[in-house]
């Protein structure tokens, strides 16, 4: 081989051309593919966004039906009403109580799984963990419909027990129970621990598992009983892993609608109300105003959840 | 390095541990059961009897079919667009630094992240401001958006990981910009693609809730469910296509979950 | 005949104001056709970024650079007749090795069969005949360094620029490859240009080195030039070893201002004829030689004592004699100001000699 002779240059096509600009004008680049995807959401995403914040804005002309492109703060001062307030108040009662349950049930789960299991065994859970995340949304609600029944699962496996009269005394509570389990509040609550128990169980497992083993034998080693080390130690450094899973159980929960209207007794909730609001009474300036109000609670629990360092659990 | 724990875990709260796994198993252990109960007119336990001819009537049902074709459809639609646009927003991210990078990619996961019922709502607002009738894209739209975060994310994921030195490499060896998309980048990328594919596909097909905001009067297989489950017509059917909904996502999801395992380094 | 390459004041600054960053400062070169030249530095010195700018993977922000003659300052690296050996190899891994070396053939679609039997052709030159069918990742280093050399071999370029190729091998490998590489290079003509931070292995391969400090060339020359008469301090040291004088100390001994004086020119010797005497400070064992440090003069002087001197070796806190031959001390510019030698032309292909 000579030094020479060297291959003939490739001619200069359209193709080389764009390539070579792009090449040497990085921000040519960076533009021609940034476009799509920012138009897309710039416009689409965005947009809307803008539209439901202009829509809280707007009101609706009770006679026709239509929404008037007006100024005005009706909306809001609807939803200070004492009604809407009760069912604001709901939400984040439930939505609360849904995220307590999921730390206390998940807890004993994430800590085996974080300090116990090992290898296969340790798989095996996060498969089992993760498989119910995977199944449908639907389907899983649907199964607590079945369990629920009046002539289910659980009444039936509560016969059994001869534990009906605790069942019955259960649906008679007045807010939480209802003509049976899968139309009480009860059952609502129970539905959505089920739902997001995963969403909970992992974040607080990787963060127990981030406790150096040293840490806790360094507690056990100056005296503490095994209650008062949990308490004092392991329970604080696994707080952002529960801030980051208490993230997505709260928000979840407040903005569904589905569960509640499936499994629960009429009361409603703020998703049931936008829902409504927006389908068949056309009333989108005011669900718009409604939806609001889930946007700025999980954004103060959010604000919240990042100060107790959940972001850096995530 | 994961510590090896002297202080023991105490059998009740392994005990415990279980006992939850097995609460969260049972629900669905128990629909595929009542896919072959003979009781057709209530949901009780235990079912009388065992049998499979609820398949058969199944499968005669053709609003059924009708909401998966169009669950189907719109899935693989929406899969398609947040493949490109994903793919492009992952290439302008994945190595550079320039003002404004973080806030995009809050932008693209926004979708995800914001309540169900707000991007429901918002888009719903959108259409009608824009007086767009409901159609089949305007469900399109509405998934399209949250899925292009799915395929973004892995796209970002492996092309970090993919050594810059092949691309530099391509191109000292004479091909130009396009010939070295082709021949290293996208065989690179292939398979983290198909793994963001495979979720985008499964997400947009269990998708109910901004559906039930964009679809109007159409029917996806979620919205048939959901109906279903307000108000039961035939039970029966209704367990059998909860069986087939649960192999439907769970397949794809699986599937992508091996894809971007086996991707990563040390698992060769 | 016309250079190789040329770089014409060339600059590769980052940033801007107060906190910019000079990687390549004001850098102008000449490389000869057919030589086997190797730009020297520690890391961080500017010879990669020098590298990747003729190479075209970085574009310089002053300057210009000529390849044959051609002004390819902003063509893209494949627009360039240039083909570089990377340091970790950059194979690509979902290719074969025999679709590895022939991509340049594939790029410029030439035909199947045609690539692969010049693929094979280099595959044997570079002795992994019969590897064509492996991965990359199936390869031990030695191999896939090979395939690298052999895939930016296939499509002739006129320059071959080579990435410390040898870093990741250990030292018996590296100095087989060091000789083949050597042998290669004579045998295709094909002008290397080479970057290592190791000054022995630019010794011994170089027909012409360029030591790089800060951005900057501190000196161009062939081994022999660089190694016996240093432009700069940073060359004396870096370099071999030395030992550089000042002020009062070299006024003394040397009669200059700023001197350097190579440890193997100095020798123990009696009293008489002594150029200097002092108090042993450290003795370092090396095999082939004992490195031995004396206080002297009010400065520590350095001297490598042969295996084969003979006499036993002094102990620390004995008093030696020093003895040097005048020639052998090199007078360095003061200040550390740089000296730039005239840029030495490039030794003709045929005659191999020493300038």
């Amino acid at each position: 081989m000579s030094t020479a002779l060297a291959l003939p240059a490739p001619p200069p096509t359209v193709r080389r051309r764009v390539s070579d600009l792009l090449y040497t004008r990085r921000g040519v680049l960076l533009v021609a593919l940034l476009a799509p995807p920012l138009l897309w959401f710039g416009v689409i995403y965005l947009g809307s966004l803008f539209a439901l914040l202009a829509n809280a804005f707007f009101g609706l002309d009770d006679f026709s039906g239509v929404v008037v492109r007006e100024f005005t703060l009706k909306n809001f001062v609807e939803l200070a009403e004492p009604a809407n307030v009760d069912i604001v108040v709901r939400s984040v009662a439930m939505a609360s109580a849904v995220t307590l349950a999921c730390v206390v049930l998940g807890w004993p789960l994430a800590y085996t799984m974080a300090r116990h299991a090992r290898g296969a065994q340790k798989a095996l859970l996060y498969v089992a963990v993760m498989l119910p995340l995977w199944s449908s949304y639907l389907v899983r609600l649907y199964a607590w419909k079945l369990l629920l029944a009046k002539e289910g699962a659980i009444s039936w496996a509560a016969q059994q027990a001869h534990l009906t009269w605790a069942l019955d005394a259960l649906l008679a509570i007045p807010r939480l129970g209802g003509p049976s389990l899968s139309f009480s509040t009860l059952g609502t609550f129970v539905v959505f621990v089920y739902l997001w128990l995963p969403f909970m169980v992992l974040p607080m497992q990787a963060a127990i598992e981030r406790i150096p083993a040293s840490t806790i034998e360094a507690s056990a080693d100056l005296g503490a009983a095994p209650g008062q080390t949990l308490w004092r130690v392991i329970l604080p450094l696994a707080l952002p892993g529960i801030a980051a899973g208490s993230i997505f159980t709260f928000s979840l929960t407040l903005g569904d609608y589905i569960v509640p209207q499936v499994i629960g007794d009429s009361t409603l909730y703020i998703g049931q109300v936008v829902y409504k609001q927006q389908g068949v009474a056309g009333n989108i300036p005011f669900a718009a105003a409604f939806s609001l109000v889930p946007i700025v609670v999980v954004g103060i629990y959010l604000w919240i959840a990042r100060r107790l360092g959940a972001f850096d659990a995530l | 390095m994961r510590s090896e724990a002297t202080v023991g875990v105490s059998p009740w709260t392994r005990t415990a541990a279980w006992g939850v796994v097995a609460f969260l198993h049972v629900p669905l252990a128990l629909i595929v059961l009542y896919a072959f109960s003979a009781e057709d007119k209530s949901y009780q336990f235990p079912p009388p009897a065992l049998t499979t001819q609820w398949f058969a009537v199944a499968w005669q049902r053709d609003d059924v079919w009708a909401a998966i074709r169009l669950s189907l459809e719109v899935a693989a639609w929406s899969t398609a667009i947040a493949l490109v646009l994903g793919t492009l927003a992952a290439a302008a991210l994945a190595r550079s630094s320039f003002f404004g990078r973080d806030a995009i990619s809050l932008l693209l996961v926004l979708p995800l992240a914001l309540p169900g019922i707000v991007s429901g709502i918002a888009l719903r607002s959108a259409y009608n401001t824009l007086a767009i009738p409901f159609s089949f894209w305007t469900i399109v739209i509405g998934h399209a958006t949250f899925c292009v975060v799915v395929v973004f994310n892995n796209a970002v994921a492996r092309l970090r990981r993919l050594n810059p030195n092949l691309v530099e490499a391509s191109m000292d060896l004479g091909a130009d910009a396009f010939q070295t998309l082709r021949w290293v980048v996208l065989p690179q990328l292939g398979s983290a693609l198909l793994a963001g594919a495979l979720l985008a596909f499964a997400l947009s097909f269990d998708e109910v809730i901004v559906t039930t905001f964009t679809a109007g009067q159409q029917t996806t297989l979620p919205i048939w469910m959901l109906q279903e489950l307000i108000r039961p017509r035939q039970r029966p059917v209704t367990n059998v296509v909860a069986v087939v909904i649960i192999a439907l996502t769970f397949l794809p999801i699986v599937l992508a979950y091996t894809l971007t395992r086996a991707d990563e380094p040390g698992a060769r | 005949m016309t250079a190789a390459v040329t770089l014409e004041r060339v600059s590769c600054v980052y940033g801007s104001g107060a906190a910019a960053v000079r990687a390549v400062d004001d850098v102008s070169l000449e490389i000869g056709a057919g030589e086997f030249f190797t730009l020297l530095g520690p890391s961080g010195s500017g010879k990669t970024t020098c590298l990747r700018m003729i190479g075209g993977f970085v574009l310089p922000t002053a300057g210009r650079i000529r390849i044959g003659g051609d002004d390819v300052t902003r063509r893209p690296p494949y627009a360039r007749p240039v083909n570089t050996v990377f340091q970790d190899y950059a194979l690509f891994p979902h290719m074969d090795v025999r679709d590895n070396v022939a991509y340049a053939l594939r790029v410029r679609g030439v035909a199947r069969a045609e690539r692969e039997r010049r693929a094979d052709e280099l595959l044997a030159l570079v002795q992994l005949a019969g590897a064509g069918a492996r991965r990359p990742a199936q390869l031990s280093g030695g191999q896939r360094q090979r395939v690298a050399l052999a895939r930016a071999l296939i499509g002739q370029p006129q320059l071959l620029l080579l990435d410390e190729p040898l870093g990741a091998l250990d030292l018996k490998l590296r100095e087989q490859m060091q000789s083949e590489l050597k042998a290669l290079q004579r045998r295709l003509g094909i002008t290397f240009l080479f970057i290592t931070h190791d000054q022995h292995e630019a010794l011994s391969m170089s027909d012409r080195i360029g030591v790089f400090a800060d951005g900057r060339l501190e000196q161009v020359g062939t081994p022999a030039a660089v190694y016996e008469s240093p432009a700069t301090r940073f060359v004396a040291h870096f370099v071999g070893a030395a030992n550089v004088l000042d002020g009062d100390a070299a006024r003394a001994l040397t009669g200059h201002d700023c001197a350097m004086l190579r440890p193997e020119r100095v020798a123990l010797g009696p009293a008489a004829g002594a150029r200097a005497g002092g108090v042993v400070a450290e003795v370092q064992y090396f095999g082939a030689y004992t490195r031995v440090r004396v206080d002297a003069a009010g400065t520590a002087l350095q001297l490598d004592v042969p295996a084969t001197a003979g006499e036993p070796l002094p102990a620390r806190g004995d008093t030696v004699h020093l003895h040097w031959d005048a020639r052998a001390v090199h007078a360095l510019a003061t200040g550390g100001a740089r000296r730039s030698e005239p840029d030495v032309p490039a030794p003709a292909r045929s005659a191999e000699g020493v300038a």
